[in-house]
């Protein structure tokens, strides 16, 4: 079996008494791309959340490339080789976008003299040659000095991405990505994101879009109601009767009864 | 250079200093209302360090070694001042200034409240010329990754610190550097006009100071300096307007324009005078328009 650059072990996580995660374990193959499915509330973001450390774990164990981050601070799991990108696009506004992009740098820029060069004001230096060859490679060499705010949705999608990138992790999680693009801007960021994958980069994907899942993604973990129900290859997923009564529900069982379990 | 031209040149200079001083956290998203409390620190340690009741020192000595003070103070308040946000960090930051003025006024050795004599005087060459260095500091800082990190904290923090930003320390960093700059403000002040008194530093000071920059626009390091030269000779250009007009109620009642306009500003600029588009756009025009002269001269 190939190596795995992510395993979460039993994580748990509540929020006051509403248990979000209970008890979820999956591993993550290197160089997969792995989808993590499931209908809305079925915790998702959550998982993700815990995953780059925006609130703590309750219980288990997260381990990526081999060392458990389970107990590390979010600034400090980008170090560990992990990246992400957002539900709802979190660029900065006021930087343009090779700006941006800089800022998924600033984790390898360790030195105080790193922290104290000029990017700004010397305008060929290695950084921003970087970042611009960056935004070139994902066919977004048009915009490097433009305030992100002024530019098109599904291009703000694909800077997140490159931003991202540039942290040079060796697991991407996003959320979301394709989310409120058109198929012209679904199609393009399919492309950028195999490209990323084709660099060896895993990624590990949240989305509602099945059709983007079946296309772009080779492993997926299906949760609902917190658990982890189903995982498998997209296809096996399609065919799986849990995974259609927990989008659909079925004649026998009602969806009310799903609610109850999790209460 | 007539007297009044000098007089008004000195104001500016030292509006400059002391805007960049607050514009460092503010590009941050940190809003320090406490700018009067560094000035008096810088004014009256370098005062003291250079006068012969205290330590005698030379003047460029005092000043660094007032800086050196003030930013040590900056550095420790700003841990517990930092854990503050938005309007109570204004709070806190103004007690400060309170609490600075307070001692200052109370301290027998440092005059008291009649205020204290400085010794040496700093010329006007000497104001102009720290002011200037100030200008070229910052824009250099804010150029800087660090500089980068502090925007993008002011943008948003959360995301920074997912990228490894360490947003605790770049907000310390500004915090202390901008309190360095302010008390470098004071010390020049106590040094130019050869005398330092608490009460002129006051908390209309600082709010005059925040609105400089504010007013500017935190987005970019061109912000300050606008704010500030806007604030210092617009009410002169009032002033002078009213005495050409020789009306005395004019005269009188500028400050109500100068208000009003301050509203109107808020209104129309509301991200400051100076946004980051804007600085793009000018950028754009002048590349434009030397383009367009070297095609003309070919």
């Amino acid at each position: 079996m190939a190596e795995n650059v992510l395993a979460v072990a039993g994580l748990h996580k509540s929020f006051g008494g509403l248990k979000v995660i209970d008890d979820v374990s999956f591993d993550v193959e290197r160089g997969s791309r792995t989808a993590l499915i499931g209908p809305n509330g079925a915790g998702k973001t959550t998982i993700f959340n815990l995953l780059s450390g925006v609130y703590p774990a309750d219980a288990g164990t997260v381990v990526l490339a081999g060392s458990d981050i389970t107990e590390i601070p979010s600034k400090d799991r980008v170090l560990h080789g992990m990246s992400r990108s957002f539900q709802n696009i979190r660029l900065m506004p006021h930087l343009s976008t090779v700006e941006n992009v800089m800022l998924g740098q600033h984790a390898r820029a360790h030195s105080l003299r790193d922290l104290l060069f000029p990017l700004g004001l010397i305008s060929r230096n290695r950084w921003r040659a970087e970042a611009e060859a960056a935004l070139e490679n994902a066919g977004l060499g048009t915009h490097p000095g433009e305030v992100v705010a002024n530019l098109p949705y599904g291009v703000q999608k694909r800077i997140e991405v490159v931003r991202a990138m540039v942290s040079r992790p060796e697991l991407l999680l996003l959320d979301e990505p394709a989310a409120g693009l058109n198929d012209v801007e679904t199609r393009q960021l399919q492309e950028l994101l195999e490209q990323v994958s084709e660099s060896g980069v895993t990624i590990l994907v949240v989305e509602h879009d099945m059709h983007f899942v079946r296309n772009l993604c080779n492993h997926v973990v299906v949760l609902n109601f917190g658990r982890k129900i189903f995982e498998g290859s997209p296809e096996e997923v399609h065919r799986s009767p849990v995974v259609l009564e927990a989008y659909l529900g079925t004649e026998e069982t009602a969806p009310g009864e799903n609610v109850a379990d999790a209460s | 250079m007539s007297g009044y031209i000098e007089a008004q040149l000195i104001i500016l200079c030292l509006s400059v200093i002391y805007a960049y001083a607050i514009f460092l956290p503010a590009a941050s998203g940190q809003l320090n209302l406490g700018a009067a409390g560094f000035i008096t620190l810088g004014a009256y340690t370098s005062g003291w360090l250079n006068g012969s009741d205290g330590l005698g020192l030379p003047m460029a000595l005092s000043i660094v070694l007032s800086m050196a003070f003030v930013g040590a103070i900056g550095f420790a308040i700003s841990l517990p001042i930092l854990r503050t946000r938005g309007v109570y960090m204004v709070l806190a930051t103004f007690a400060f200034a309170e609490v600075v003025s307070g001692i200052a006024i109370n301290m027998e050795f440092l005059g008291g409240a009649a205020g204290m004599p400085v010794d040496a005087h700093a010329p006007v060459e000497v104001v102009v010329g720290v002011a200037i260095a100030v200008v070229l500091f910052c824009f250099y800082f804010m150029s800087t990754r660090l500089g980068l990190a502090l925007r993008s904290i002011h943008d948003d923090e959360s995301v920074s610190l997912l990228f490894g930003v360490n947003v605790r320390t770049a907000r310390v960093v500004a915090f202390t550097v901008g309190g360095m700059l302010a008390g470098l403000g004071g010390a020049i002040y106590g040094h130019h006009y050869n005398y330092v008194e608490a009460q002129t530093f006051n908390v209309l000071l600082s709010i005059y100071i925040l609105l400089y920059v504010l007013l500017g626009g935190t987005q970019t390091a061109w912000g300050p300096l606008v704010g500030a030269a806007f604030f210092t000779v617009l009410p002169e250009i009032f002033r002078q307007f009213a005495v050409e007009m020789g009306s005395d109620w004019l005269a009188d009642s500028r400050f109500i324009f100068f208000g009003m306009f301050i509203v109107l500003m808020m209104v129309v600029r509301p991200e400051g005078v100076v946004t980051r588009t804007m600085q793009d756009r000018c950028a754009g025009y002048l590349s434009g328009r030397r383009a367009r002269t070297v095609a003309a001269g070919e």
